[in-house]
C-alpha cells in the first residue's frame, strides 16, 4: 500500500462543488426548518427549495467555463456536469412549482416532501458528475431512495403504496444487476476509475473477454431500469399512476436524464465509445422500447398510464441516438433529453392542475370539452402533445430529426424506418387527448381546474421552452454539443 | 491459481469436519425417541401458534436507526488511527460527516422516532 498524501482543503474548488453543497444545506435546512412552527398554509418550504435550486444552478453557472477533476478524480466538473446540472435544478424547479398547491390540495403537504425533492435532485446531479463508478452508484441510491419514498407520499392510497413498493423492490434489485456489473468491471480492469479504465483499455483492450462483457452487460441492465427501456419497464406504468401526480412528472423527466447521464458518461469515458458488443443489444432494447412503449399507449385511457408508455418509448429513441454513438449521437441525446424534460414535465403537470380539492382527474375521457372551457390548458395540452408526438413546429420534432439524422449518418437505415413508424404510430394516441379535449362533449359532471400561480409559471416555462427550442433549436444543439466536447 | 490451494484445503476441511461429525453422532449415539424428545423444542416452553407473524414496525425502525449510528461509530474508528496523517483536514471532513448524522438525529428525536410508547 503506498502511503494516501494528506489532502488539502485548498484543492478544492468551491464553485465546482458549489451545486452539491448548496443543495446538501438546503435540504438539511429545511429539514431543521421542520421543527420552527410556520403559519398554517406557508409556503416557506416551497421557496427556499426554489432558492435552493437557484444557488445551485447559479453555483455551477458561474464556474460554467471551468473544467476540474475533484476528489481524485471521482466527481469532475466539465461541460457534460454543467449541462446537466442546470436541466436538473431547472426539472427540480419546474417539479417544485407545479407541487406547490398539488401537495397541498391532495393534503401531503409536509417539509420531508421537498427535502427528498432535493436530495433526489442531488443524486442525479451526483449521477451525472461522476467519473467513478462507485459515486455513480452512490447518486443513483441518493437519488432512488428519494423517488421511492416520494412515490408512496399518499400514504393514505393504497395504488400509492404499492407503486413505492414495486418500485423499490424492482429497484433494490436493479441497483444489485448495477453492482455486480461494477465489480465484475472492477475485476476485469483493476478499476473503477472511469479514466484509469479507459487507460487500462487502451493499453490491453479486453475484446470478448467473459468477465468484462459481463459487467458491461450487467451495467447496462442497472440503467436501463433506471430509464424505463423494454424488457427492464414492467414497473413504470403502475409506479406513474401511483405516485402523486408532481412526482410522477418529476421521476418521468429527472430519474430517466440522470440515467442516460450516467450511462453516456461511462460510455463515452470509460469504453471509449459505445462497445462493438453493445450494438446489436442496444439496437434491439432501443427498437423493443419504441415498439411495446407506444404500442401499449394505444390502449391505455388513464391519461398518467399513456404518458408513462409514452416516456418508456420515449427512452427508445434516445437509445436510437446512443446505438448512433461517439459524440454526435451523444449530443442528439442530450438535445433530446433537455426537450423530453421539458415536454413531458408540461404534460404531466397540467394532469396535476385536474379537478378540485382532492379530487384527481386522471383519465381521457375527463379532458372532454376541456379545451374550449380552459383556453389555456387546452392550447398548453395541444402544444405538449404535438410536441410528444414530434410534429413541428415544436422541440420534439426537432430532437426526432437531431436523433434520426445522426442515425442515418451512421448507417442505422432499419433504426430509423422503425422509428418513425413508431412515431406515426405514436401520433394516434396523443391526438387522441386533443380530440378529447376540443370535439368532445363531457360524461357527467365536467372536470374543474385548479388554478394556482406557481403551476401555471411552471407551464407558461415549459410551454415556453417546447416552442422556442422548436424554432431556435441550434442554440441547445451547440450547448449539448459543447458539452460533449467538454468531456473530462 | 496456485496461491488458492489453502483455501481449497480449508474448505475441505471445514466440510469434512462438519459431515463428519453429523456422520459419526449418528452412526454411534444410541437412538432413544419419544413424544417429548421428538417436539420441537423452542426456549423450553411448548411451542404455540405460528412463527410468522406480524412484528411491531418499531423495532424495524430501531434496528434502521442502529445500523445509521453504528456505521458512524464504525467510520470513526479509521479515522481515529489515521488522525495525524489527515490532519485538519480529516478533522473539518469528520465534523461535517458528524452534523449531516447530528441533523437527521436531531429531527429523529423532534419526530418522536425513538421514543417506544
Amino acid at each position: 500500500m503506498t502511503p494516501v498524501p494528506a489532502p488539502q482543503l485548498i484543492a478544492l474548488d468551491w464553485w465546482a462543488l458549489g451545486a452539491v453543497i448548496a443543495l446538501s444545506a438546503g435540504a438539511m435546512l429545511l429539514l431543521l426548518l421542520e421543527f420552527v412552527p410556520a403559519k398554517p398554509g406557508s409556503s416557506r418550504a416551497a421557496v427556499l427549495s426554489l432558492l435552493t435550486l437557484a444557488i445551485s444552478a447559479a453555483a455551477v453557472f458561474v464556474a460554467r467555463d471551468a473544467r476540474r477533476s475533484i476528489f481524485d478524480g471521482m466527481f469532475v466538473h466539465d461541460g457534460f456536469t454543467v449541462f446537466f446540472t442546470l436541466l436538473f435544478c431547472a426539472i427540480g424547479a419546474v417539479s417544485v412549482l407545479l407541487s406547490w398547491d398539488y401537495v397541498r390540495r391532495t393534503g401531503i403537504h409536509h417539509a420531508e416532501y421537498y427535502v427528498l425533492l432535493l436530495c433526489a435532485t442531488l443524486g442525479m446531479i451526483v449521477m451525472a458528475a461522476s467519473n467513478d463508478l462507485i459515486t455513480i452508484f452512490v447518486g443513483l441510491e441518493l437519488m432512488s431512495l428519494g423517488l421511492y419514498v416520494l412515490v408512496g407520499f399518499r400514504r393514505a392510497h393504497l395504488e400509492s403504496n404499492e407503486a413505492a413498493l414495486k418500485y423499490f423492490l424492482l429497484g433494490a434489485f436493479a441497483s444489485g444487476f448495477l453492482l455486480y456489473g461494477i465489480a465484475l468491471l472492477y475485476g476485469a480492469t483493476g478499476t473503477t476509475s472511469l479514466t484509469r479504465m479507459a487507460a487500462f483499455l487502451s493499453e490491453s483492450p479486453l475484446r470478448g473477454n467473459p468477465m468484462f462483457v459481463a459487467g458491461g452487460l450487467l451495467l447496462l441492465t442497472g440503467f436501463a431500469f433506471k430509464v424505463a427501456a423494454v424488457p427492464f419497464h414492467m414497473w413504470t406504468p403502475d409506479a406513474y399512476d401511483g405516485a402523486p401526480t408532481s412526482v410522477t412528472a418529476f421521476m418521468s423527466a429527472g430519474a430517466k436524464a440522470a440515467g442516460f447521464a450516467a450511462l453516456l458518461r461511462v460510455g463515452l469515458t470509460a469504453l471509449g465509445g459505445m462497445p462493438a458488443e453493445w450494438g446489436p443489444i442496444l439496437s434491439a432494447i432501443a427498437i423493443l422500447t419504441m415498439t411495446v412503449g407506444n404500442v401499449t399507449a394505444l390502449l391505455q385511457t388513464n391519461l398518467k398510464r399513456m404518458l408513462a408508455y409514452s416516456s418508456i418509448a420515449h427512452a427508445g429513441y434516445i437509445l436510437v441516438a446512443l446505438v448512433a454513438g461517439g459524440r454526435d449521437g451523444a449530443s442528439a441525446a442530450l438535445f433530446y433529453l433537455a426537450v423530453y424534460s421539458f415536454m413531458n414535465l408540461g404534460a404531466f403537470g397540467i394532469v396535476t392542475m385536474l379537478g378540485r380539492g382532492r379530487e384527481e382527474r386522471v383519465l381521457v375521457s375527463d379532458l372532454a370539452g376541456l379545451g374550449f372551457r380552459q383556453p389555456l390548458v387546452g392550447l398548453a395540452m395541444t402544444v405538449f402533445m404535438i410536441s410528444l408526438g414530434g410534429i413541428p413546429p415544436t422541440a420534439g420534432f426537432m430532437g426526432k430529426v437531431y436523433v434520426f439524422k445522426v442515425a442515418l449518418g451512421a448507417g442505422l437505415v432499419p433504426l430509423v424506418i422503425i422509428g418513425v413508424l413508431n412515431s406515426v404510430v405514436s401520433v394516434f394516441y396523443y391526438l387522441r387527448v386533443t380530440v378529447a379535449l376540443y370535439m368532445q362533449e363531457p360524461q357527467g359532471e365536467p372536470t374543474e381546474v385548479s388554478w394556482a400561480a406557481p403551476a401555471v409559471v411552471a407551464l407558461l416555462v415549459t410551454l415556453a421552452l417546447t416552442l422556442w427550442w422548436g424554432i431556435q433549436a441550434h442554440d441547445l444543439l451547440l450547448e449539448a454539443q459543447r458539452s460533449v466536447m467538454g468531456l473530462l | 491459481m496456485r496461491e488458492y490451494i489453502p483455501v481449497l484445503l480449508f474448505l475441505l476441511v471445514a466440510f469434512g469436519f462438519a459431515a463428519g461429525t453429523i456422520a459419526l453422532s449418528s452412526i454411534i449415539v444410541p437412538l432413544r425417541r419419544n413424544a417429548v424428545k421428538n417436539s420441537a423444542y423452542e426456549c423450553g416452553v411448548v411451542p404455540m401458534g405460528d412463527a410468522r407473524q406480524r412484528v411491531a414496525i418499531k423495532f424495524y425502525l430501531v434496528a434502521v436507526l442502529f445500523i445509521l449510528f453504528d456505521i458512524e461509530a464504525v467510520f470513526l474508528y479509521p479515522w481515529a488511527v489515521a488522525f495525524r496523517q489527515l490532519g485538519l483536514y480529516g478533522l473539518v471532513e469528520m465534523a461535517l460527516f458528524i452534523v449531516v448524522l447530528f441533523i437527521g438525529y436531531v429531527y429523529l428525536l423532534k419526530k418522536r422516532a425513538l421514543e417506544w410508547e
